[in-house]
């Protein structure tokens, strides 16, 4: 059936994007929000909106029975999860399918499936998509911990089984870290996805963090090219990039065709992504996990491929085989987002939510940016330090860095700190130019090159 | 006997303990040395610990575990 109606069960940024799309499809809009979130941009936006509950996550934007209820009451076709909170939860899947109503997103079973981090590796080895060495499974006692830990080595990454995003994930260096760090990662994912559950994965020191879009219809599955996003702090992407510009063009079409053929192994439906680490000097590629939702740094990827991610997601969901071929799947230049998020890079990136007094966003060819901001809204302090995604195309690299200079000086943001002033140090950097980079530069980065620019200090106190 | 306040550094919500299965960082009636945690207060996803800032007993906790509250807001009152 086609959507006609669509409740949007997130917030912030991808809330207005998902409204956006649903717009441009005709298609009714229905907005939750918890009592924090009352004037939120995407309940101004949506066609009508519903208080769902408390401020807290798991009274609201986590409370499954509050969000279908809303769903049920106000008579929509699907529900949209967005990324984070409830996307990636197979009961939440469930829950809307047994209230009659479409998810929009793969099956329940291909989200426990693949959204199990442990059981996502077992899919993609069937798949014949190599994996990072760590625990065979999840992992129940800090006992259990030390024994995995005594045979891969350190350091080792605590990961949450049921997270995603770089959420809930921790990097010890030694046994007295690893007894330090289990319990806290287990607090911090049982908040975060209600699963406390946890694995070990050993550190793959030198690597780039590449991902594959995928999209299917459960019977065909293409993907849409990769994204480079190793600049990361906290294990938390900063800025991500289309395509991964120093990838071999033989290896791309190897790591492509992975994430099909594991798309393909699940009859997956929806948007996806699979993401990986690569190591440059080998030429390997390991898989990490799939992410069973749309991600936050999928506009590099439309802006290069020229496809609507979102509306895909939506038409898929509906029915509609895909509307795009792989020999139609093309990319053309370069895209790089910027994450702003309200946090002061001179105190350590301590997050400050507070109220926008100013806001002027850069025009121009080539220009995008994502936000939920507006002047005068006020920014609540219970949910993600993401603001907005300034996200610029160019048809080279080296464009599109000249580009996103001029973009970040005219996007102005004032009465929260943000995150531009490190954007634009990036962009201005020589490393950054070269794409000479991994997974830990911008970590060492921030400590040296940045610090000495700014005074700043790298951690918080 | 004058009583001292802490307050939070941050807006966001207050947890009592590291996490919900350990005991609370202190118990009402606790003395606490100036470098002790007293809580954790989750701001945008992140948990930042709140230390005493004083030396002080009997520890009266004036805001409930997972409340939301405000920066400035007084979280605890010790004796000095």
């Amino acid at each position: 059936m086609t959507i006609r109606s669509i409740l949007v069960a997130n917030r912030g940024e991808i809330a207005v994007r998902i409204i956006k799309a649903a717009k441009a499809l005709g298609i009714r809009t229905v907005q939750v929000h918890s009592a924090a979130d009352a004037d939120m941009l995407a309940v101004k936006l949506a066609d009508e909106a519903i208080d769902i509950g408390s401020p807290a996550p798991k009274k609201s934007y986590l409370n499954i029975e509050a969000v279908v209820n809303a769903a049920k009451a106000a008579g929509v076709d699907a529900v949209h999860p967005g990324y984070g909170f409830l996307s990636e939860n197979a009961d939440f899947a469930d829950a809307v399918e047994a209230a009659g109503l479409i998810f929009i997103g793969p099956k329940g079973d291909a989200i426990r499936l693949l959204g199990d981090k442990v059981a996502a590796r077992a899919v993609a080895a069937k798949a014949g998509v190599p994996t990072v060495p760590g625990s065979a499974g999840r992992l129940a006692t800090i006992e259990e911990a030390r024994g995995v830990a005594a045979k891969t080595g350190f350091p080792i990454m605590i990961k949450a089984a049921a997270g995603g995003g770089g959420r809930g994930i921790r990097i010890a260096a030694d046994l007295a870290d690893l007894e330090r760090h289990f319990p806290q990662a287990s607090a911090e994912a049982l908040a975060a996805f209600g699963d406390g559950g946890l694995y070990l994965e050993k550190v793959i020191t030198k690597a780039r963090h590449v991902e594959v879009q995928i999209l299917g219809d459960g019977q065909n599955f293409i993907h849409c090219f990769e994204r480079e996003c190793s600049l990361q702090r906290r294990r938390q992407k900063v800025w991500e990039e289309a395509p991964s510009f120093l990838l071999p063009a033989e290896v791309r079409a190897k790591l492509c065709d992975s994430a099909v053929a594991l798309a393909r192994e699940v009859a997956y439906r929806g948007a996806g992504t699979v993401e990986y680490l690569y190591d440059e000097t080998t030429r390997e590629f390991y898989f990490i996990e799939v992410n069973t939702r749309i991600q936050v740094e999928h506009p590099v990827t439309e802006m290069i491929t020229g496809i609507d991610l979102v509306a895909e997601m939506i038409r898929v969901a509906g029915g509609a085989p895909l509307s795009i071929h792989q020999a139609d799947v093309e990319a053309f230049g370069h895209a790089i987002e910027c994450r702003i998020n309200a946090e002061d890079p001179a105190k350590g990136f301590m997050p400050a939510p507070g109220t926008i007094s100013r806001l002027v966003v850069p025009q121009g060819e080539g220009i995008r940016f994502d936000t939920m901001l507006y002047e005068g809204y006020t920014i609540p302090p219970f949910y993600d330090s993401l603001v907005g995604k300034l996200i610029v195309w160019a048809e080279t690299r080296e464009a599109c860095l000249e580009r996103l200079r001029h973009a970040l000086s005219g996007l102005v943001i004032e009465g929260i700190p943000t995150t531009i002033s490190l954007h634009l140090a990036l962009a201005g950097d020589a490393s950054v130019a070269r794409g000479d980079f991994d997974t830990r530069f911008l970590e060492r980065w921030l400590e040296t090159e940045f610090a000495a620019k700014t005074g700043a200090t790298a951690e918080v106190a | 006997m004058s009583k001292i306040e802490i307050r939070s550094p941050l807006p966001g919500t207050f947890y009592r303990a590291s996490s919900p299965d350990v005991p609370p960082f202190k118990a009402d009636g606790d003395s606490v040395a100036s470098s002790d945690a007293i809580g954790l207060i989750e701001v945008m996803k992140t948990f930042q610990e709140v230390p005493a800032g004083v030396d002080g007993k009997n520890i009266t906790f004036l805001v409930e575990n997972e409340e939301p509250v405000m920066a400035g807001q007084v979280i605890a009152e010790v004796e000095a």
